[in-house]
């Protein structure tokens, strides 16, 4: 009954801290068009136009899918608006592939974005009064004290956090896209950086960014382009509650759920062994080692081993955000289908100096919210 | 397709000014009573997603907190829009297609009473070329509403009476905010508010929530006796500048109407998200519906307008009145954005 859904186009912008040269919809057509020309269609081949991103008030914009219908080229074609917190970029692009799944569409364009110099997104995601307690500032504000407890928990070194930091930004420096290009990144380098939610230093953490990302994703009958696509073997959302008693907030059973889902769609067993490549969501250096966890790729309390090791690195066993990923480019609505995204391009042989050799199987992942929102799926080079 | 039916329905009453219950607070007996009036738990529904906007709150993220409204754990597979329950219904019904699980439930929620909704709502538009003159969705109504009068055969006349349908058509809605027998002539006799709309020709201030389950071939005949079945489905949207488009016409609905098959059946019942009165004239145009139609017996929009789940109303009223053995085949329509710009509309069906 499920139609088989590929990835026949990507696109992206080049990441900024500002980019004063586009206006929003400037900043998504130029995704837009990068991903039709890659799957070499034209916008009136698109059946529909999915768009994703984080809050509204990032840019100050209700409901912006109404404002970009013209600039998506979406006008008299449906058109829908996800947001499910900083997953969102992978929520969005499961939407758009569940059309082409369900047979409801032939073709669709999937876009995220986020233009975060319109605002402030660290007092954004500061949440106020009644929804919680005044005690946090930022997402790092958030996320660091379920960092210490992993730390506590798994008895982590302290450079762990340091290595991925620095790992991340070494590969950014292979993608022409990536928002931050550190040049002189080095491991006393972030060290030296200033303590800014402790234990996560300022070069530890994510950047703002002004980008989007987008994709074009087809049915078996409706494939185009040049390239071989990347085909979606598994996709699945998991949410859980921001906070109950007994919540394991360190290695969120959301999260494990999502990825058994994904895995089992795929026929995947073990997944270190079965995936060539994972874009994972790692906002804050620590993450790395603790979705390492989640998702099944090592023991529980080991994941940091794996960074350790260099498992982790572009040229280790189980090569993680090969591209930079969040910690070098986070437009945060278009964070999660930048995973997705990369991931597409690593089976498509389309990731230029940070491409891994023969991979056939990739992971992409994004997470949002207070580590309860999962998006994830599958790609594979052969037809699932 | 799967054939994918509304099985159970809830929604909380429109009040104007909700001052004792927040949004969750609001939204959880909803969900509760859907849940026991369908018997399931919530692990017993496939999939779960709703529709709000973080705006209304005033927060970033503020659907989050909504969705313990629902008890989500063990973890649930969960989406949510920004958009009105409406679209979260046609991701549930998409969803549903692909065969997997059986049942989804969906929920949208607005408190519009807390902030200035027209100036929110004034924030819905191109931020560099119209946000900043700050015009407002009852100023682009009222030009579409002249728009409308000045093209041809619609009166002020024509405006009134569609009020005062729905006032007493409201009488029979508990849930209904504005109701009543109110005289046309008396109506008309009231000042102008934005010309040429009078105040009774716009939506009230509403705060309230909705809840749908949606289910899927046989499960939906074990859940409730008579589902109403969506027959078809379909939205579109229109270019954004209202300079470019013909505001006394609706292309959008006349295609999306097209695509879910409105025209293959006699329609018993309309349920159409007019928040205006002339958009009620405009849409009932644009899905060719004619005066054997009983258009928004509910009450529709003009008598309660929770923004984010008005949509998703229309949906419920009809499809409830499919399940209660009122009607055989219904229509109902959504729309989102200033003046009509994006429009959803579904055909829903009992079995005969």
């Amino acid at each position: 009954m499920a139609e088989r859904v590929a990835i026949t186009g990507v696109g992206q912008t080049k990441h900024d801290a500002k980019r004063p040269d586009v206006s929003i919809a400037g900043l998504c057509r130029e995704a837009a068009i990068r991903a039709l020309d890659d799957a070499n269609v034209g916008w009136s081949d698109i059946d529909a136009v999915v768009i994703g991103k984080a809050p509204d008030m990032f840019e100050g914009v209700v409901m912006p899918e109404l404002y970009l219908a013209d600039a998506l080229g979406a006008t008299g074609k449906p058109m829908m608006r996800v947001h499910t917190a900083g997953s969102v970029g992978g929520s969005t692009a499961l939407v758009a592939a569940g059309l082409v799944k369900a047979g409801v569409h032939k073709r669709v364009l999937t876009v995220a974005f986020e233009k975060q110099s319109e605002s402030n997104a660290m007092w954004a995601l500061s949440m106020r009064i009644p929804f919680q307690p005044a005690l946090v500032a930022g997402a790092g504000g958030y996320f660091a004290p379920h960092i210490r407890s992993y730390i506590r928990r798994s008895n982590a070194p302290d450079h762990v956090g340091i290595l991925v930091a620095v790992k991340d930004r070494l590969n950014a420096l292979k993608n022409p896209y990536a928002h931050l290009h550190l040049t002189d990144i080095s491991y006393e380098k972030v060290a030296e950086s200033m303590m800014i939610w402790d234990p996560l230093r300022y070069l530890e953490s994510c950047p703002s960014s002004d980008g989007a990302c987008a994709m074009v994703l087809s049915s078996e009958d409706a494939l185009t382009g040049d390239r071989p696509p990347a085909w979606f073997a598994g996709t699945a959302m998991r949410s859980e509650p921001t906070q109950f008693a007994g919540r394991d907030q360190v290695n969120p059973q959301a999260g494990k759920d999502c990825a058994a889902d994904v895995y089992r769609q795929a026929g995947i067993s073990d997944p270190r062994a079965e995936i060539d490549v994972a874009e994972i969501y790692v906002p804050f250096s620590w993450y790395e080692p603790m979705w390492m966890e989640n998702l099944g790729f090592s023991a529980e309390g080991e994941g940091w081993k794996m960074t350790d090791s260099g498992a982790t690195a572009i040229d280790g066993d189980m090569p993680i955000n090969p591209s930079g990923g969040v910690l070098s480019s986070n437009p945060i609505g278009a964070s999660g289908m930048l995973r997705y995204a990369e991931a597409a391009m690593q089976i498509r042989e389309q990731a230029g100096e940070h491409q891994i050799d023969g991979v056939r199987t990739a992971l992409g992942h994004a997470y949002g919210g207070g580590a309860q929102f999962y998006s994830m799926c599958i790609l594979t080079k052969e037809k699932p | 397709m799967r054939d994918i039916a509304v099985v159970a329905t809830a929604q909380s009453p429109a009040i104007r000014k909700e001052e004792r219950r927040n949004e969750v607070e609001i939204l959880m007996p909803v969900v509760h009573e859907l849940r026991e009036r369908a018997g399931l738990t919530q692990r017993d529904i496939g999939f779960t997603v709703s529709g709000s906007c973080d705006y209304l709150q005033g927060q970033a993220f503020a659907f989050v907190t909504a969705l313990d409204a629902i008890g989500p754990w063990p973890p649930i597979d969960e989406s949510h829009v920004e958009m009105d329950g409406a679209w979260a219904l046609y991701e549930a019904w998409m969803r549903l297609q692909y065969g997997d699980i059986d049942t989804a439930l969906v929920y949208s929620f607005g408190k519009s009473s807390p902030g200035d909704i027209r100036r929110i709502l004034s924030l819905q538009l191109d931020p560099y070329y119209l946000s900043p003159l700050w015009p407002d969705p009852v100023a682009m109504a009222a030009l579409q509403a002249r728009a409308l009068l000045e093209s041809d055969g619609v009166s002020e006349r024509d405006l009134a009476e569609v009020v005062a349908r729905a006032r007493r058509n409201a009488k029979d809605n508990p849930n209904a905010q504005l109701k009543g027998d109110v005289d046309v002539d008396a109506l008309l006799k009231e000042p102008t508010y934005l010309s040429p709309l009078r105040k009774h020709d716009c939506p009230p201030i509403t705060d309230g929530a909705a809840a749908v389950i949606l289910a899927a071939g046989d499960r939906a005949r074990e859940i409730t006796d008579r589902p109403a079945w969506i027959r078809g489905i379909d939205h579109r949207i229109e270019p954004h500048s209202l300079g470019v488009r013909d505001l006394t016409d609706s292309p959008s609905t006349r295609k999306a109407g097209e695509h879910a098959g409105v025209a293959n059946g006699k329609v018993d019942l309309a349920e159409l998200h007019a928040p205006f009165s002339h958009q009620e004239i405009i849409l009932k145009r644009a899905l060719g519906l004619g005066d054997d139609v009983n258009v928004n017996p509910s009450g529709g929009a003009l008598g309660s307008n929770p923004v984010m789940v008005a949509g998703m109303l229309r949906i419920i009223e009809a499809a409830q009145r499919i399940m209660d053995g009122q009607a055989d085949r219904a229509v109902a329509h959504a729309t989102s954005g200033p003046a009509l710009q994006q429009n959803l509309v579904a055909v829903l069906e009992g079995d005969s």
